[in-house]
């Protein structure tokens, strides 16, 4: 069977299951909606959270970027890893025991104000959005290879399916999903993995096999650094950034992670505060399995692309080049015009060009492997994509109904009512965030990574502060909130949209990044809330109340909508 | 002990648990994959650098045995002081 037949088999299958299981699991309550019933068992929900976090980012443009950027890739993967450490220790727990439905929630609660809770809502839907059109994107992209549809009807398609089974499913339908599409994200990038790892090392075990030696006896690592250095490209286990700005990524990504709405809302739906410390770990573990694979992928598809293409002629490249050249995503310019590919660092000689994220896609093909492997690999891709979009308009979904219809235009709203308002809003964010699927800021990574910093900048502070810190008042959190989101804002805006006079890599403040920026804007947050809430008075006793009571595990009792 | 007290406690010993686990989170992943990379990579095991291996394996093992070891320490914890719901 041809490869487009297999894909089209596996990925049937595997949104049949996904549909299936979204109509068992129907939400019949807002608490079902909103964090599943707070009844998932945390292995459940560490798988659940696992694929919720792994986004199209993860699975289709991780190991690209590593390949491309070697030591300097590092930063996605100790970032979006060290991050559950924070929130391990120093969120999970106490938020599951406030015991509430969402992130604004929490901090409209603990600020013991609506402003405050507009403010949290408000940046929980700039960081889902900016999230969320990544993952539609990588639908997208993955129709658009395998089965051959235009890139927008995949935008389409993948609309409609996680339409159903969000709206249909809420929290509940979503977690159940969730754990099946892990199994299948998790199988479709270890296998491809395993099988190259065996080729080129004689290892199977990937983590492993990248630290030993080919079959000439030279450590795969080392023979990746001469064959940069004979391309003038740096050394692939060295990076090119510098320190301060990996250190400033790493925590960008890293603080992020903890402060993004949909990955904490997770530690929301176990049962009891030793849950949610549970949940974490099993789901630091299940993610660590690709992003300890990852890099090993990055080595081998690098190795096995320079091998194959460099100084090759263009007439005798195999069959995959050719597929992914017609979409436009590998690109050949033959400047002096020699018949052969000349891969170099050099910009003015280089005649290749290879987008970042068709390393894993293309991988198996690389590799040779049989045709149900690079299938499956779509598949894997789709659920990835999917799962972290489904766990996204999850979180936009019960901004609008929850915190602002709920809470605040309409505290009498019936029961039902929330639950349509909840679906309809569902329906709605679908939509846009279709649209930014159709109409891409940047490529996947890039727009994910900026999410990362705008969460930083906000979220993080009020949610650490509300608990460690009791004087911590509502003036202090709102601008803190404020001025941590704008600097971020106003920065992503001048180096990547060029607006307010843009600049470029030289004008960077203190040579940091936009994507590590968000740290700067953490601490800015950090000061000015501390400041702020020194001046202005302390908050209520009921309160100081409340930040004692959520610092002790016991008595965490059922989701109440009060 | 009074259950405020009790509550205080207990925060303390939790406070130094944090203390010392997101010392060693610090170290495994900012000092040794970043700050000190350059350094430990003179170091080699096997195929790898020793600071590249931080930075891409050794810190993410890291993290998992931290997180299981704070469930462990904070079960305790919750028993010691009947606070386990």
């Amino acid at each position: 069977m041809d490869i487009q037949m297999w894909t089209w088999i596996l990925v049937g299958l595997t949104f049949t299951l996904y549909i299936g299981i979204a109509i068992l699991s129907r939400a019949n309550s807002t608490g079902e909606f909103y964090v599943a019933g707070k009844g998932v068992h945390p292995i459940a929900n560490g798988l659940a959270t696992a694929a919720d976090w792994m986004s199209a980012a993860s699975f289709i443009s991780m190991a690209g970027l590593i390949s491309f950027s070697g030591y300097d890739g590092s930063v996605y993967l100790m970032g979006w890893t060290g991050g559950y450490v924070l929130l391990a220790l120093l969120l999970a727990p106490y938020l599951r025991k406030f015991g509430k439905f969402t992130v604004p929630d929490f901090i409209g609660d603990r600020y013991y104000s609506d402003v405050a809770r507009v403010v949290a809502v408000i940046c929980a839907l700039i960081v889902s959005f900016t999230y969320i059109a990544g993952q539609m994107r990588g639908v997208g992209l993955v129709f658009s290879r395998f089965l051959e549809v235009d890139i927008n009807t995949g935008v389409i398609i993948g609309m409609f399916i996680v339409l159903f089974y969000a709206v249909l499913g809420g929290m509940k339908g979503i977690t159940y999903t969730q754990v099946a599409q892990y199994c299948v994200l998790i199988f479709a990038f270890m296998v491809p993995a395993i099988f190259i790892s065996i080729q080129m090392t004689g290892n199977p075990i990937p983590q492993l096999g990248f630290g030993s030696s080919g079959g000439d006896g030279v450590y795969l690592l080392d023979k990746l650094d001469g064959l940069h250095k004979e391309l003038g490209f740096h050394e692939y286990t060295s990076g090119s950034k510098s320190t301060i700005d990996v250190f400033f990524i790493t925590a960008a990504l890293m603080v992020g992670t903890a402060g993004l709405p949909h990955v904490i809302v997770r530690f929301f739906t176990v049962k009891k505060v030793s849950d949610a410390r549970k949940s974490a770990g099993w789901a630091l573990l299940f993610i660590a399995i690709l992003y300890t694979t990852a890099p090993a992928i990055a080595v081998f598809a690098r190795t096995n692309m320079i091998e194959t293409l460099s100084n090759k002629k263009y007439d005798e490249v195999p069959e995959w080049f050719s597929n992914w050249e017609t979409t436009g995503l590998i690109e050949f310019n033959d400047k002096n015009n020699d018949g052969k590919i000349q891969y170099v660092a050099d910009e003015a000689q280089n005649e290749l060009t290879v987008d970042k994220d068709i390393m894993v896609l293309a991988n198996p093909e690389i590799a040779n492997l049989p045709n149900w492997v690079i299938a499956l690999v779509a598949a894997g891709a789709l659920a990835a994509a999917l799962s972290t979009a489904a766990g996204l308009l999850l979180v936009i979904s019960s901004s609008v109904s929850h915190d602002i219809i709920k809470k605040i235009i309409n505290p009498k709203i019936s029961e039902k009512g929330e639950l349509i308002a909840a679906r309809l809003s569902a329906v709605v964010a679908v939509i846009i965030a279709g649209w930014f699927g159709i109409n891409p800021p940047d490529f996947v990574a890039a727009t994910v990574a900026l999410a990362f910093g705008l969460a930083a900048a906000s979220f993080f502070p009020a949610i650490i502060l509300g608990i460690f810190y009791k004087r911590m008042n509502k003036e202090g959190a709102i601008a803190g909130m404020l001025v941590g989101i704008l600097l971020m804002l106003f920065y992503m805006m001048k180096f990547k949209f060029d607006w307010f006079g843009g600049g470029t890599k030289d004008d960077w403040w203190l040579g940091i990044s936009p994507e590590g920026f968000g740290t700067v804007a953490m601490i800015v947050n950090f000061v000015t809330s501390i400041l702020i809430a020194s001046f202005t008075p302390k908050p209520p006793d009921e309160v100081q109340e409340i930040v004692e009571n959520i610092r002790i595990p016991s008595g965490a009792g059922e989701a109440s909508n009060h | 002990m009074t259950d405020k007290q009790k509550a205080k406690a207990y925060w303390k010993k939790n406070l130094k648990y944090l203390a010392i686990l997101l010392s060693i989170w610090f170290l495994v992943s900012y000092v040794f994959g970043i700050l000190l990379v350059e350094q430990l990579n003179t170091i080699r095991i096997g195929g790898f650098k020793l600071g590249f291996w931080f930075a891409q394996q050794g810190s993410i093992y890291v993290f998992v045995i931290l997180i299981f070891v704070y469930i462990r320490l904070m079960n305790r914890l919750d028993k010691k002081f009947n606070l386990d719901s």
